[in-house]
């Protein structure tokens, strides 16, 4: 019997890495731009779907959704579905995120090819959407100020592997002890220059500007 | 975290080079953790005891190696290891920084007999 060590080198989480990429080659032949839209529970990744949505429809953008819960509640989904637009909800079973495996799967149930947008809503989870890579072309972080000024500080990969960043429910400024410049100053340590767009679904401040973003980012069909 | 997934993923990549190498059964599995990218060890280690029974890696014991978190201040050029939460250079008290190392999440190597 002989003993060796076997130098390998690999990412753990490689297979998921060549799904993702195979998830991006998809959207890109049905020449699609897609969104991993994350953020904490509550920070209003429906309501801003929803916004978004609302801002796009009237200009003929058509929008698939894919909605990720740890539970088979149908409670996001349906306000998709009643404002018209295509969504595919995946229950993760109790994992704290979605994988490429889960939205390869999905992708199979959308009419992918008439699809201009496509907003892939993470599970609600700070931590672990940040590891899995899905395949789309920009990680969104939705971050809503009740949640406190202290987030990137606490969870800095998340932050890290961002193109946009939102900072939602602005209207609630004056109520909370939200120390703005020392957010700000979290992120820009973790990434520099990261796009943000302060709004509200609520009121609609600052809506307008995000959609401004997204739109120069459509495939011209 | 995810630690079942995590676990997974490492059984599997073990136990395909192990089959490529004409293995009898692997003994150690090294695996490289960045400060960054934290995962439970106890958790790791249960599910390992679960999903290996049956395959070339039964017996085969998990090693974690812990490398921390570098970051350089961009201003001053100071190198400081993360902390436990993130700082300004404490050198110059500059914002911008940036981050060397700590993402690492990898097998590195395994030991195998023949």
């Amino acid at each position: 019997m002989s003993e060796s060590r076997i130098k390998i080198v690999e990412k753990i989480l490689n297979a998921n890495e060549r799904l993702a990429h195979e998830n991006r080659q998809r959207i890109d032949e049905a020449t699609a731009y897609s969104i991993n839209l994350m953020a904490s529970p509550g920070a209003g990744k429906t309501s801003f779907i929803l916004a978004t949505i609302n801002g796009l429809q009237d200009e003929g953008v058509q929008i698939g959704v894919i909605e990720g819960d740890t539970a088979p509640v149908t409670i996001d989904s349906d306000m998709i579905t009643a404002v018209g637009m295509p969504v595919v909800q995946v229950n993760t079973g109790g994992e704290c995120h979605l994988d490429a495996l889960m939205v390869e799967i999905a992708l199979d149930q959308l009419p992918l090819y008439t699809i201009d947008l496509l907003l892939v809503e993470n599970v609600g989870n700070l931590i672990c959407p940040a590891a899995f890579a899905l395949g789309t072309h920009s990680n969104i972080l939705i971050a809503s100020t009740p949640e406190g000024d202290d987030k990137p500080y606490k969870y800095p990969n998340i932050y890290r592997g961002l193109d946009v960043l939102i900072i939602n429910k602005i209207d609630l400024l004056p109520y909370l002890d939200f120390d703005m410049d020392y957010f700000q100053q979290g992120v820009e340590m973790l990434n520099p220059g990261l796009i943000s767009f302060a709004v509200s679904c609520k009121t609609g401040e600052g809506i307008e500007n995000w959609l401004e973003w997204i739109k120069a980012k459509l495939p011209k069909k | 975290m995810h630690e079942l997934s995590v676990t997974e993923s490492v059984l599997e990549i073990a136990c395909k080079h192990a089959e490529k190498a004409g293995a009898k059964k692997v003994t150690d599995v090294y695996l490289v953790i960045g400060r960054l990218s934290s995962i439970v060890d106890d958790s790791v280690e249960f599910y390992w005891q679960m999903i290996a029974e049956d395959t070339l890696c039964r017996d085969a014991r998990l090693h974690f190696k812990r490398v921390p978190a570098e970051l350089v201040c961009l201003e001053c050029g100071h190198q400081y290891l993360l902390a436990q939460e993130l700082t300004p250079c404490p050198n110059c008290g500059s914002a911008r920084i940036r981050i060397l190392s700590g993402d690492e999440f990898n097998i590195e190597s395994i030991e195998i007999q023949r």
